[in-house]
């Protein structure tokens, strides 16, 4: 099991924000599209960055805490994880303020915004 | 090039990419800046598990700092090199840039989030996504 750790960071990360979809009515999982189509640039650019820094030896990872499986560059799939599941919470979150705040994001309409 | 390096570049672009390139300008607003501080606490935490456990290690040659995580100082907040957090304000902030870019354009700008579900009875709030208004 100890070679789901960086896994279960993962899962922390996906629970702790979560909840505000349904808690805070988010409604991100109802705007996937939106979603994948802003994740998209972000991921490709990241896995560049990733694939440099692990192949110029910048970081590293504990092979007995990782899975082992990689998706290419020597990239490990918990990486390609924390890439989806890092941004997800990241709007969840600013969803989430405008859910109880009601502050604008600047994505409102020219005629709704305050 | 250096994490150090790689770390500025990228909060730079993003910086140019909110202000300049998509003019989102997200990092003038209030919204973004309280979801950020939420962000920062949470990714504060769970770095600190990733790197105080050495799940994730980094060579000293590479950062401010040395390779030994230790928990603040020595280029450490939190066992995490500080060149995590300027990675970490790339990736969130690119992704609420293009979030925001492509809710601006009717790419599934609703349903729009909100109200909180113990708001379900306090008729002065904000409609519910994609209902027409009371009754």
């Amino acid at each position: 099991m100890e070679r789901f750790g960086y896994f279960a960071v993962l899962a922390f990360i996906v629970v702790g924000s979560g909840w505000l979809e349904f808690g805070l009515r988010t409604n991100v999982l109802r705007r996937g599209r939106r979603f994948a189509l802003s994740v998209a640039p972000v991921i490709a650019l990241f896995l560049v960055w990733d694939a440099y820094a692990i192949a110029q030896g910048h970081w590293t990872f504990d092979p007995d805490r990782t899975t082992g499986v990689t998706v290419g560059a020597g990239i490990p799939v918990e990486e390609l994880a924390f890439f989806l599941v890092v941004p997800f919470a990241a709007v969840l979150t600013l969803e989430a303020v405008r859910s109880v705040r009601g502050w604008t994001i600047g994505d409102e309409p020219p005629e709704e915004a305050p | 090039m250096t994490y150090t390096e790689l770390a500025l570049l990228g909060v730079g672009l993003t910086v140019v990419l909110d202000l300049v390139v998509l003019r989102t300008r997200l990092l003038l607003r209030r919204s973004f800046w309280a979801a950020y501080a939420i962000i920062v606490f949470f990714q504060l935490l769970t770095n600190g598990v990733l790197t105080g456990l050495e799940i994730v290690r980094y060579t000293g040659d590479a950062i401010v700092g040395s390779g030994n995580p230790v928990f603040i100082g020595d280029g450490r907040i939190g066992y995490a090199p500080v060149e995590d957090l300027l990675f970490g304000f790339a990736l969130v902030v690119q992704t609420l840039i293009w979030w925001v870019w492509w809710g601006r354009r009717g790419v599934q700008y609703r349903p729009l989030a909100g109200p909180p579900i113990w708001r379900d009875d306090a008729g002065t709030q904000r409609p519910a996504p994609g209902s027409a208004g009371p009754g």
